[in-house]
Order: structure tokens, then sequence, then C-alpha cells
């Protein structure tokens, strides 16, 4: 798209090409009360862009809980705060960075990883810890893929993968965690959601309101050049087809250094008392954080485009107002100390400038070269944007039968060659290759790292005198497929399971955060999806106490009309009072006693058909058999509220040696990813309590559930802990020093194998998937 | 006694050697900025890792022309203790205090895992703590950790017993697979002829504390506080 001259004369073609309906055009005619110009018409083609304006998902949105006792602050600010005990908080939020990523993969995550960065540090809390959560096309070619496209989706994983990896570990915050999944539906969609997490005292929380009239404002960071134009509007808010490469100059470029000296540099400038209000300038740049603090403030504002500094000469007050440069804020100061806070950035080597004032009468006002460019009210433009009821339609009920869902094998089956080729799927296979391009250890807090337990671990350095007490777990959890069968299913089962690995490690859950990935809002069944997840988020959160604090919708993830799978992706935030008492998933004796924990305590069995349908939603269906279809497994919250406080109890005692929620590929992976995160142990276990078939007491992936390892000793202890919190336990094996690993069922191995070649399946795989031609 | 850890712009791992200095090992520990004419009070500097200057150009090769270098190369001359920890060592390289330059990783990437290495030599005030032979378990986190000088100055390295950490597999053994970066000779820390300056690839102070999966790093540092106060002891 040609950027347009100042002298263009705004017609409702040209607003049409920005992205305003004819309805819109009509609500910036009422609000100017004239025509707009055309740099005001970029402005407000932005702030009324679906990703920045959320016109389609706020009727929804505000169904979410998002009060609680320790939120401190809840949406609608750059990142949620929580109290987290001892006089601090935390500040986290995760957010998307998905149209970019496919456009050009390096630039469009590491931004990513960039602007959630700057989303905490505004708010005046330090980085502590990222995660990552990525979705990928099909990396592997299959039925369903071709090795073209396959191809494809290895470049983008890399690409993604280097952009995560070159932010945060020239940044100087470690990437903890993360999932990386896999589906066709993503291969021209991928998702990239990144969530970072801060620390502050509570006293030193800053909020983005202007405020003080005649105090300066401040420009800080980064140059301002032509990169990122109407990334938010033409990006994030369309949908991809054949011309998606003209894109290319929309995609932002990131400068981790850059954002290292602005952390630095704003620390410091808060420190100094002297700064009233700051805000990043991430979608659409210099407009959202003008507009935006403004109307928060309920002030006016007043810059002059001359003072803003730039890496391009002749830029036009439409191209600064809309440039998405990176590495850049945007702060008011108090009146008469503006010297205190331009010398701080001055010591780190970054440009500050005062480039207006706040001002009275609500008004935003642009100069440029003595010229007026743009005249706007702030809080119409922030807040009386166009709201949709976009309307809604389930799409017709699947008509599924017996031939469209797995099929149980019938008799006494060995399933370890099954088994095998599950591990090795890049679903369920060792991610190591891509975390060990992460830095997970800078700022020496990681206690539990990728893969190590079932959340990633932070402890908490009290930053006065730098003792330890507490520590933060946070987990990233979503399933597309299930909220493809089953939306509203889905979304409660994201919920728990992000709750579920926070209690695995040990943490109480407290708050979540969410990035919502779905289609075009203009499809009434995307609409549907939508609306049912917002209901599934809603029941789950609020059964389990875990407020969401903010977070990201991203929409229009489709490309030449096929959407993704609808993905809500949660981010769950967990206390452990005691960081010593943090626990891992691997196995750490010979001899220690295995238990299987489930929190419904249900014997009840399903028919044979609802097990097939069922089955049929979970990674060995997709896997062995080809086969999505049917329905998600049914989700009991206070089945897995007991357990999950089960789970706080076990750590809370030191009662157990090891803990691992079961979720993708059922027990039998689960037990083989505790032999492997162990030092050489393997195990033997038995599942004869278990439902049959044998794939379902192997593979079903039904909630609730987690498998602990226990000192003999402790066992009695364990038991009637599991009495006292109406948690079935069950012991169903033990860990071992043996060459094998075994699990029996219904009297014969069910899975027989070296422990070896289970681990080497699953520890190489997706690098020899990446590296293969 | 006093430790300085220089701080660039783009360090990142300043903080942690702070911590580790400071609240582990309980030792008095300052932060020395960049731009500073001089080294204040301290008795031993640590070169932190990090990004200094972002890596723009070459790793290293910005900051050594950082104001406070020109007391770090004063400080070494007089036989002051320097310590250069990856982007540290890679700075050091770069002014000339060590020989030899950091080539990109050998397989491309960056890798951030723990490894091991063996103490070479245990007559420097950074190893006179450890035994010889003993091996340590301590994390590396680098894109450019391949270590690599000319044929006759490894030589003299060798000679000269500059070589002080090598990478070795878990047991103790020389074969490629504990060789992380492509480092010539397996090197994963070298000291100057007079051993008071040394760099090494791995990051001690990410190894001080169990709960972080390895204590081993301590003794890095125990060697140093040793040395100083052997030091403070000795007639002058």
């Amino acid at each position: 798209m040609a950027i347009a001259p100042s002298e263009i004369k705004v017609t409702p073609e040209i607003a049409a090409e920005h992205g305003l309906t004819s309805d819109e055009y009509a609500r910036v005619r009422k609000i100017l009360g004239r025509d707009p110009n055309i740099t005001e018409l970029g402005i407000f083609s932005v702030m009324w862009s679906e990703h920045c304006s959320y016109k389609s998902s706020k009727v929804h949105l505000k169904r979410l809980p998002t009060r609680g006792k320790l939120v401190v602050q809840g949406p609608g600010e750059n990142a949620g705060v929580v109290d987290i005990g001892d006089g601090l908080v935390a500040a986290f939020k995760i957010e998307s960075h998905n149209h970019p990523s496919y456009v050009e993969p390096f630039q469009g995550a590491t931004t990513g990883v960039g602007g959630i960065l700057r989303d905490i540090f505004t708010m005046g809390a330090r980085p502590i810890a990222v995660l990552d959560s990525l979705r990928f096309g099909e990396i592997v070619a299959s039925q369903t893929t071709s090795e073209e496209e396959a191809a494809k989706n290895r470049r983008i994983l890399d690409g993604v993968i280097r952009g995560v990896a070159n932010y945060g570990n020239c940044f100087g915050v470690p990437t903890v965690g993360g999932e990386v999944c896999f589906e066709p539906c993503y291969s021209q969609n991928p998702l990239v959601n990144v969530l970072a997490l801060g620390i502050a005292g509570k006293e030193e929380i800053f909020l983005a309101k202007a405020k003080g009239i005649g105090n300066p404002v401040i420009y800080v960071g980064a140059k301002t050049g032509r990169d990122g134009i109407h990334g938010a509007s033409l990006l994030a808010s369309a949908e991809f087809t054949e011309e998606s490469q003209q894109k290319r100059p929309n995609v932002q470029v990131g400068d981790p250094f850059m954002e290292k000296l602005l952390l630095e540099a704003c620390i410091e400038a808060m420190h100094t008392g002297a700064v009233v209000a700051i805000q990043d300038m991430g979608a659409a740049g210099l407009t959202c954080s003008t507009m935006e603090m403004a109307s928060r403030g309920g002030t006016g504002i007043e810059i002059d485009l001359e003072k803003v500094p730039q890496r391009e000469s002749g830029m036009t007050p439409y191209e600064i107002m809309l440039s998405e440069s990176q590495e850049r804020m945007l702060l008011i100061a108090e009146k008469g100390r503006e010297r205190q806070v331009l010398d701080v950035f001055k010591k780190w080597g970054l440009d500050a400038v005062v480039v207006g004032t706040v001002t009275d009468g609500g008004i935003a006002k642009v100069l440029h070269h003595g010229e007026v460019a743009a005249e706007i009210p702030a809080h119409p433009l922030a807040e009386e944007g166009p709201i949709y009821q976009r309307p809604i339609s389930q799409p017709p009920l699947r008509r599924e039968t017996a031939s469209d869902w797995f099929v149980f094998k019938a008799g006494t089956t060995n399933f370890t060659e099954g088994f095998k080729k599950l591990l090795a799927s890049p679903a369920i296979a060792s991610k190591r290759w891509i975390t060990e391009q992460y830095d997970t250890m800078v700022r020496t807090n990681t206690l539990a790292g990728p893969g190590a337990g079932d959340a990633a671990v932070i402890r908490i350095k009290d930053p006065r005198t730098g003792e330890v007490k507490r520590a933060l777990a946070l987990s990233t959890d979503g399933n597309g497929r299930w909220c493809q069968l089953n939306p509203r299913l889905g979304a409660m089962h994201a919920v728990a399971e992000a709750a579920r690995n926070v209690a695995a490690s040990g943490a109480r859950p407290i708050a979540a955060t969410n990035c919502l990935n779905f289609g075009s809002p203009e499809k009434p069944e995307v609409m549907w999806q939508f609306s049912e997840a917002i209901d599934g988020l809603t029941v789950a959160c609020e059964e389990l106490g875990t407020p969401i604090t903010g977070g990201n919708v991203s929409f229009y993830n489709e490309t030449l009309g096929k959407s993704i799978y609808p993905t809500p992706v949660i981010g769950m935030l967990g206390i452990i009072d005691d960081a010593s008492q943090a626990l891992k998933l691997g196995f750490r004796e010979k001899g220690d006693l295995i238990v299987l924990l489930d929190g419904s305590g249900s014997t009840a069995t399903a028919s044979p058909a609802n097990l097939a349908q069922e089955f049929s939603s979970s990674e060995y269906s997709k896997t062995i058999a080809q086969i999505v279809a049917g329905e998600p497994p049914q989700i009991d919250l206070a089945a897995e509220k007991r357990l999950q406080q089960m789970l706080l109890a076990l750590a809370n005692e030191g009662l157990v040696q090891s803990a691992h929620d079961i979720s993708d590929g059922g027990i039998a992976v689960a037990l083989a990813e505790c032999c492997f995160a162990s030092a050489a142990l393997s195990t033997s276990v038995s599942l004869e309590g278990s439902e049959p078939p044998a794939e379902h007491a192997l593979f079903n992936e039904r909630g609730a559930r987690a498998v602990v390892s226990v000192k003999s000793s402790l066992l009695a202890r364990v038991l009637e802990s599991a009495r006292q919190y109406g948690v079935t336990a069950q012991q169903i094996g033990q860990v071992t020093r043996d060459k094998g690993f075994r699990i029996q069922y219904k009297g014969s191995a069910a899975i027989d194998s070296p422990l070896d070649s289970l681990r080497e399946a699953w520890a190489y795989s997706l690098e020899r998937a990446l590296h293969a031609r | 006694m006093k430790f300085g850890v220089v701080v660039f712009p783009g360090s990142n791992c300043d903080h942690d050697a702070f911590y580790a200095i400071g609240n582990v090992l309980h030792k008095p520990v300052e932060f020395i900025w960049h731009q500073s004419e001089d080294l204040g009070d301290s008795d031993a500097v640590i070169l932190p890792g990090g990004f200094a200057y972002g890596d723009y150009l070459r790793t290293g090769a910005i900051a050594r022309f950082s104001p406070v270098m020109k007391s770090v190369e004063k400080f070494a001359n007089g036989g002051g203790m320097v310590l250069g920890i990856c982007n540290g060592f890679q700075i050091l390289l770069e002014a000339g205090l060590l020989p030899g330059a950091m080539m990109r990783n050998a397989g491309l990437r960056y890798i951030c895992r723990h490894v091991h290495m063996r103490v070479e030599q245990t007559d420097t005030p950074f190893t006179n703590a450890a035994k010889k032979g003993q091996i340590l378990r301590i994390p590396i986190a680098h894109n450019d950790g391949n270590y690599s000088v000319e044929e006759a100055t490894l030589d003299e390295l060798e000679r000269n017993r500059q070589i002080i950490f090598r990478y070795t597999t878990p047991e103790g053994s020389d074969d490629a697979s504990g060789n992380p970066n492509g480092s010539m000779n397996n090197i994963a820390g070298i000291c100057n002829r007079e051993r008071n300056v040394a760099g090494l690839m791995p990051h001690p102070e990410r190894a001080v504390e169990s709960a972080l999966n390895s204590a081993d790093g301590l003794v890095i540092f125990q060697s140093m506080i040793e040395a100083l106060v052997g030091a403070a002891k000795a007639p002058a």
C-alpha cells in the first residue's frame, strides 16, 4: 500500500482502503464534525483496527472474570498486575505476533518478544522470564501435508525460534518455557504467542495515564523510521491472500540491544520520581501511545513532530504517527524535572526529547512544520470506537458414526511400536533442540527450565536484600484441536491444564492471561467458536479461582478463506511460598514408588462407543490412525481442583520426589517423560485398575490426573493425603534401574521396550525432522 | 577485599556475577560503569557476560574501546586480577589482554546448556582452590565460543600451561563429543603468561548454588578470594 502524501483529499474510497467501513467512516466524521485529513484518517484506521480496538471481541471479553483478592491491575493497562506478597507485585501478559511471523518469521517473532517485554517494563517491572507458545503446520510430509509445505513450515519454525532466541538472549531475560504444537491448519497461519513476566515493588508500578496540565511529553529510545507502518491495521487485522508477500514492509525490525538500554534507562528514570506516566510505542506507535495516555488520563496532548527523532528524511506526519519502529517509549514527566529524566537517557546513550505537553480540553493535537497535521478528541478516538455484535451461528453438528472414529484393537496386543511412533512425533518429541537455543538461565533465577517440570519455576530475589523466599511458576497451554471439536470444552481444558501444570510444580495458581487466536470475526461460525471459548474460559477461571488479568485477541488467522482451529492459549501464574519446595518431573531414586492420582475418583465406565468417540480426539488417534474426530474428554472442574489442592499439599509437606501431570499421549507418555528426565532410571508399572480397552488405558487424555514418585517410607502419608483431598491414589509400580521400560495391562506387556530405544525415538526426532531435506 | 564488576551497555550477566560474589560468597562487590576513569578500590575485576554494544561489528570489538578499559589494562599490566566471563572473555581477546579470537560455534547456533570442563592448572589465582584434573559442571550460553588462534601461539599456550580449562565429556575424557562449540584443542578458558588475567566461556556465576543445578563454579571465585587474602598477607 502506497504511503499517501498529506495533500491527498480523503474520500470514502481511501477510507475503505484503510480498512474502515462506511459506517466507521461516518462515525469518524461525526466525532470530528468534518472530514478527516489523510493523517487523521490514518490515525483512526489504526486505532479502530481490530488489533488495537478489539471491536469484535469487546462484547464477549467482558464476560471473563477479571477481579480477585490478589489482582492489583486487571485488563486495560499494558499488563496485568498481581500481588505476590512481601510488598512485591508481578506484572505479566501474553501477546501474539502471528501474521508478521508468517511474512517474516525471524523479525516477526523477535519483535513479538520485544513488544511484550516493553509492555512489562513500561509498568515499572523488570522482566525476569519469557515463555513462548508456538504453533506451526506439520514439519514432516504426510497424507495431509506435501513435502513442499512441510519444508516451508520447517523454515518458518527455524526463523521463529531464532527470532525468539535473538531477542531474549541479547536483552538478558531467560526464556524458561512454553510449548510447540503442530497442526495442518497452522501451515499458513503460524501462531507466535509470547508471555513475559516482571517483578516490581508494589509502590513502584507505573500506569499509562497522562496527568498534569503543562507536563512535558518526552519521546525516548530508537529513532522513528518507515518500518512497520500499518502493521496493526493491515497485517494483524486482515487475512492472508496470494499477495501476502507484499506485506513484508509492514513487518517491524527489532533491536534487543537498544531495548536493553531502554529498559535500564526507563527503570532508572522511574526511580528518580520525576516520571508521571509512561507507555511503550507498540502497535500503531506514536498514535496509540499519545491517544491512549491522554484518553486514560482525561487530558489532551499536543506534540510537535519536528521534534521526533527520525532516521529517514522527508517523513510525512502520516508516516511518523503510524510508524511501528521498535524500542521507543513515550513518557510524561513532572514539569520542571525534565532535565533529570533526559540526563538518565543520555547516560545510556539513548535519544530523549521533549516533543510536547499535556493539555487541558481532551484534544490531541499534532503539529508539523508549524501546521496542524491532526486534531482529534482523544477520548472518543480511544474509547468510542466501533463495537460490534458480530453475528454468531453454530456450524451444523458433525454427524459422526463409529466409522469416523478410532477403532480399538481387539485382544491383548503389544503397543510398543505405536508408542515409539508417538514419542517420535514432533508434537510429543523432545524440544531440546529448540530450547537449547534460548538462554534459559540468565539472571540466575531459573529453578526449573524447559522440560524440567510441568511449569517453569523462577525464584524471586528480594530487590533490596537479594534474599530468596518465594518462587513463581508459569505455564502456557492450549489445545486447538480440542477447541475445533468443542470450543467450550477445549477452552475449559486449556485453563485446567495450565492450572494443573502449575500445581504439579508445587505452586498455587493465582491468575491467568489469555491469548485468543481465531479466524475471521466476520464469519458467524468463527464468532460462535469465540463466544463458546469465552464461556469455557469464564466457567473454568471462576471455578479454579484464577481471574484473567489481561491478554490479547488475534483475529483473522486465516488464509484463502481457511481458518485455523480456534486456539485460546492460557498463561497461568502460580506462587510457591517456599522456593525450595518446587517440584520437577524426573524420577529420582531407584525403588521409589509410582502413584497414580486421579481427582475424579469416578469409576463410572463409559460405553465403548463413547470411548471411541472420546479417544478419537487424542494425540494417539491423530498420530497412529490419522483420525481427528469425536469429542474431547469430559471435564470435571471440581476434580481438577481437588487434585491441584492435593499436589500443593504434597509439595508443602515434602512428601513426593517428583510430580508430572498426565496430558498429551496419556499416562504412557507421562511415565516415559519421567524416565527421560531422570538420570538413567526406568520404570515397571501395571495399569490393571484402568478401564479397557488397552489404548484407552495407556493413552487417554482425561484430565485431573498426575503421577508422583514417592519414597516407600512416605507412601502411607501420601495415601492419607489423597483420602483427605478426595483424590483416588493407586500405586502402580516403581522406579527401577532396569534397561527395560515396561507397562503391563490385563496380564500382558502392553509396552515393553529397552528404555534406550524409546529415548532414541524421543530425543532426536525433532532435530532429524528439521535437518531433513 | 573488593570485587569490581564492569558494566558495559548491553552487559546482562553483571547482576549474576554481583549476586554470586555478594550474596552467595558474602564478599564486598560493586559495579563499575564503563565510562569510569578508574576502578574504584577494586582488588579484582570481572568483565561479565552479555552482549556489550549488542555484539555490533564483532563481539567485544566496541567494548574494548570503552573508557574503563584503559584502567583495566593498566590494572592488568600492574599484576591486578582480571577475569573475563563469556562476553568478558571476548572483550579481553579484542583488547589484546589475552591471545586468540572467538569464532561462531561450529553448529552455527546459540547453545545454552551445562557442559563439563577440566581444571588443567592450579597455579593461577582462578584455580588455586581446585584440584588438578577436577571436572566442573558449568553452563555455557553463547553464539561465538569457538576459540581459535594461530598454531604458533597455540603451541606457546600449551607450552606455558596457559590453558586452564578444557571441555570434556561428563566422564572427563577428551572425546570431541564433550566440546560444545568446536573450540581448538577443546579450550574453554585460558590465562595470560603472567597468570593474572584469565578468560573462560562457561559461566561460573550460574553455578554457585545447588538449587541452580550445580555449585561447581564456586571453586573459581573461592580461588580468587584466597589469592586476594594471600596477597593481603604477603609482605609488601
